[in-house]
């Protein structure tokens, strides 16, 4: 309650007003912020224990975890709360493409001069930026796209890790001769996961044609008309066409995939790595099962990993409490704060903070997916990353593909259609 | 009666109808509804971010049109209102009639028929999703104990539409059903009773006395099923999100598609082509069966 | 007389089994997966929990993100209280008039009703008008939100209802003197009785399991409505089926008993009709 009325006292006195600041601080000791995120369990609970260790440390500023709908419908939330001058003090949203879309020199404090910004790797950086400002600080872990695999089942058959396409059929095929498991797992009935050979694809286009996001992005290049951008839906056409997905691929959901590929019932499960997460609520008996690999390209040599950057956390432009909000971002890309959200739910993955580590002890797939981050290796940020471009109907379309409905090549003329559409809705030059 | 005395008549009877017993909804609706919703139709004419706009034209609209599964979705609208609202008509008026006449354990069996209506989109959604399921789904258990092997009820594009439809109506009927119980509890006894008196049998009783009888209640369920059905995605969103790949898609759920990607000015433009159409269908029916009340 | 009995019995066992079958099989769905633990309830089979966790799963429910359910429960129910009364006393107003004394508004009022049951509200406008009236993110707002869009409904449903009442009451009302104030609340709200219930227990309903109105339009956790707790343990990544499950069960109650009560109601009006007759 004291929030409302000092907030109240706030506006009486004039917005801005210093005097109204020190008028109103003295009298209501407590600041409190309130902290946006979506509701995946493992957010909240990283968010919450972020919450009560920024308190213990600062018990003069207390955080609110407030929870929302994750996805489109998050989308709109967030778009409309902002719209509406209705956003939390600190908020959490994507970064790429989706974060663009917010109008954040608008919307979102300036963080470019924080004193932590030095920690912070520039992939993350550049994709929290808008002319040169940077407005996010890191939340949660990067993540790979490629496949999760179940090692049991590749150790009994005495399986490699594929670094080509046709190893990968090659595996498939040895275990769908030897053994009752899917060698595919896929989970229409969650269409956004039929999406991954499709983006999980990227590091082995971006391979091929270095150009291709910014002639993406300025209406240059196609999808329909780029051989090696369309492989990824020819790779999906393949695995349904050979029969190696589970039999009840159109109506298993992520959970179910989830269970497969760690049970053994399945054995490749094309996943985001923050899976790992879900496994670890879940599966947990069975998380060392669980390896993971990219998603095989042509070349053995350059195999390399696509990569999602991290979440990040953004402080609402008119919040009446902009230092404690940076206070409080500061605290979560800290190294302390890597090490709360590791405590509270796992190790998933690399950090986007370079002072942050992660235990010796962690699951097995994070351990393969840290691997595509060490010296040498190879990997590259996915098309969101480099593009703003990112047609809507695109996990519609891979559903069609993989169920053998449409083929690749007409599908990647109805991604160009759909990608056109949210191009004219951006205003981007070149497109019309 | 005198004409003055006449004329003081009707000024009472035209007193006893005032004008103002629409303000208070006139207010609310018009305010918090009308002004809002078509104030945004100058949005259909824009390209809009929620932070900022710029004017376009029609433009959205041509992009509507132009909308790949514009027309797979036009002909799965229809298909799905004429079956969901055709259904709750006739469904819910066999029920209301069963559940008005003398049943063994009424309350019971009222009760049963409209839980359905109380569960959340949501939980019907997974529920059915699940007893649905082509392989270890219950409903292919069961057809299966007959040697047939079922179908996959939702991912196959020749029954995923009239699934989800067969649930609609599953959850919606119990509604359709209360509004006709309503119907034909407010039919006086003394028609039955003069019915019966001249011979009638349950047959002619029903459709010489409740059919007619119960027209307010036919007409409420046949415009509010249709307009629902017409508008309706919410379960066609929670159970096949439109597929697979666009086979269960209906207008109204490209649409919402358009709003989650952020497409604020298109899907409004979307939203104006919906509202035409479904007033071009709903309000000559409207007008027709209200007229055909005054007659009667 | 035993035909008849026959036909009594066997109507009524028949009626209730193709009920139970098509209704409560669905339910009991919910029901045992309300009891598992969160891998077994995550396979989705219908089959009887290996072991029961009915408290567990009740006390995960209750207490998560702070007892939000519980403030979730006020807020519904005094939403759903206030709006439902205002929907049924305006919309009948409104359907009486509009019913009894045709003019040449009566198109134009009638258009407006159909429109409000075709035409979806444009979210961030309304937001916009709402705080610009200082009703946002009040619950006296969301209030007023759930009348303005559900007056449609009450509106066509009394109208409809209106024409099956005789005007020769209203007439010897009125002749008797009485003021439209007497004639509308003493003579024929009261006959309105099994549409009125009719308006009550589906509109109780919506409102109480409304979500996408709460979201947008009373936004923050002190404000949860009940619909919105299913987001504690639904996301699109990872969902706990099993307290899922338990959170609908125990939402679910509360409209289940309303309409328990009501529907004794609508037997009431029957039977007062018939003596009356």
């Amino acid at each position: 309650m004291t929030y409302e009325i000092s907030r109240r006292l706030l506006v009486a006195a004039a917005a801005g007003s210093a005097l109204a600041l020190s008028f109103a601080t003295p009298a209501f000791a407590e600041v409190k912020l309130t902290f946006l995120v979506d509701n995946a369990a493992a957010t909240v609970t990283a968010s919450e224990a972020l919450a009560a260790a920024f308190h213990a440390k600062n018990p003069d500023i207390s955080v609110e975890v407030e929870s929302r709908p994750g996805g489109g419908e998050g989308d709109n939330i967030v778009k409309t709360r902002l719209a509406t001058g209705e956003m939390t003090d600190v908020f959490m949203y994507n970064t790429g493409s989706l974060f663009h879309a917010l109008n954040p020199q608008q919307n979102m404090l300036d963080l470019t001069d924080e004193s932590y910004q030095s920690d912070i790797m520039d992939t993350f950086k550049s994709v929290v930026s808008e002319n040169g400002r940077i407005y996010g600080a890191p939340f949660r872990t990067t993540m790979g796209g490629g496949v999760l695999y179940n090692k049991k089942i590749y150790a009994e058959l005495g399986l490699k890790v594929p670094k080509t396409w046709p190893e990968f059929m090659q595996n498939n095929a040895i275990i769908k001769e030897k053994t009752k498991a899917a060698p595919v797992i896929q989970t229409f009935k969650d269409t956004w996961t039929s999406q991954l050979f499709f983006l999980g694809d990227f590091y082995n286009v971006l391979r091929a044609v270095p150009t291709f996001p910014e002639d993406f992005t300025a209406n240059k290049a196609k999808f329909a008309t780029t051989p090696a951008a369309i492989k990824g839906f020819e790779h999906q056409e393949e695995v349904f066409k050979a029969g190696f997905l589970n039999e009840d691929f159109g109506s298993a959901s992520y959970d179910d995939g989830l269970r497969m590929v760690s049970t053994g019932e399945g054995v490749h499960y094309p996943m985001l790595t923050f899976a790992i997460g879900n496994l670890f609520e879940t599966y947990k008996d069975n998380l060392d099962d669980v390896g993971f690999f990219a998603l095989p390209g042509d070349e053995a040599a350059n195999n390399g990993l696509t990569v999602w950057v991290g979440e990040g956390i953004y402080g609402y432009a008119q919040t009446e409490h902009p230092d404690e909000a940076k206070k409080f971002m500061a605290f979560v890309a800290s190294k302390e704060g890597c090490d709360v959200q590791t405590e509270a739910i796992g190790a998933l993955g690399p950090y986007m903070t370079k002072s942050c580590t992660l235990p010796d002890d962690v699951p097995s797939p994070t351990k393969d997916l840290v691997s595509y981050f060490a010296e040498g290796a190879k990997n590259a940020p996915a098309l969101e990353f480099l593009s703003p471009v990112k047609g809507p109907a695109l996990e519609q379309i891979t559903v069609e593909i993989g169920s053998g409905i449409r083929s690749p090549i007409d599908g990647a003329k109805l991604y160009d259609e759909d990608v056109r559409k949210q191009a004219l809705q951006l205003d981007l030059p070149g497109w019309e | 009666m005198t004409t003055q005395n006449k004329k003081g008549t009707r000024r009472a009877f035209a007193a006893a109808y005032p004008s103002w017993f629409y303000l208070p909804a006139a207010v609310i609706f018009g305010i918090l509804f009308l002004f809002p919703t078509f104030a945004s139709l100058f949005f259909s004419l824009t390209r809009w971010t929620l932070f900022k706009y710029s004017f376009i034209g029609l433009d959205n609209f041509r992009q509507f049109f132009s909308e790949p599964f514009l027309v797979w979705g036009l002909i799965n609208t229809l298909i799905y209102a004429v079956v969901t609202s055709g259904s709750k008509v006739v469904l819910g008026m066999l029920l209301g009639i069963l559940l008005t006449s003398n049943v063994m354990m009424r309350g019971l069996l009222r009760a049963i028929v409209f839980f359905p209506v109380l569960v959340s989109t949501i939980g019907v959604g997974i529920t059915f999703t699940m007893l649905m399921h082509p392989t270890n789904g219950l409903i292919n258990d069961v057809i299966a104990v007959f040697g047939v092997k079922g179908p996959a009820w939702l991912t196959d594009p020749r029954f995923a539409l009239l699934s989800v439809a067969f649930v609609d109506v599953w959850k919606g009927v119990g509604l359709a059903t209360v509004i006709y119980i309503a119907g034909i509890v407010s039919i006086p006894a003394e028609y039955y009773e003069a019915a019966k008196m001249d011979g009638a049998n349950a047959l002619q009783r029903f459709w010489n006395v409740t059919l007619p009888l119960a027209r307010p209640a036919t007409v409420t369920v046949i415009i509010l099923s249709l307009i629902g059905g017409l508008r309706s995605f919410d379960l066609i969103w929670a159970m096949t999100k439109g597929g697979p790949g666009f086979t269960t898609d209906v207008v109204a759920s490209v649409i919402y598609k358009q709003y989650q990607a952020g497409f604020y000015g298109l899907s409004t433009a979307g939203n104006v082509v919906l509202f035409v159409l479904v007033a071009a269908i709903v309000v000559p029916l409207s007008f027709v069966l209200n007229r055909r009340e005054v007659e009667a | 007389m035993t035909a008849k009995k026959l036909r009594y019995y066997a109507t009524g066992i028949l009626s209730l089994a193709v009920a139970c079958i098509v209704f409560v099989v669905p339910f009991l769905f919910i029901v045992v997966n309300a009891l598992k633990d969160k891998p077994e309830a995550a396979r989705l089979h219908f089959t009887w929990p290996t072991e029961t966790h009915l408290w567990e799963n009740l006390v995960a429910v209750v207490q998560a993100r702070d007892y939000m359910l519980i403030t979730a429960f006020v807020n519904s129910i005094i939403l759903t209280v206030v709006a439902v009364t205002g929907l049924v006393v305006f919309g009948a107003m409104v359907g009486f008039v509009l019913q009894r004394r045709p003019s040449r508004w009566s198109g134009l009022i009638n258009f407006m009703v159909l429109a409000g049951l075709i035409m979806p509200p444009a979210v961030v406008p309304t937001i916009w008008l709402l705080q610009w009236l200082g009703l946002f993110k009040t619950l006296s707002g969301l209030i007023l939100i759930e009348i303005a869009y559900s007056l449609s409904f009450s509106v066509l449903l009394f109208r409809a209802f209106i024409a099956t009442i005789p005007r020769e009451l209203d007439e010897a009302a009125i002749l008797e003197g009485a003021g439209p104030f007497t004639l509308f609340f003493r003579v024929v709200l009261p006959l309105l009785k099994p549409v009125a219930v009719t308006v009550i227990v589906v509109q109780s309903v919506a409102i109480f399991n409304d979500f996408t109105n709460p979201l947008y339009y009373l936004p923050g956790s002190k404000n949860a409505t009940v619909q919105l707790t299913l987001f504690n343990f639904q996301s699109m990544f990872n969902t706990s089926y099993n307290l899922l499950f338990m959170n609908i069960l125990i939402i679910t109650i509360p409209p289940l008993i309303m309409f328990l009560f009501f529907n004794r109601q609508i037997v009431e009006g029957m039977t007062a009709g018939a003596v009356k007759g």
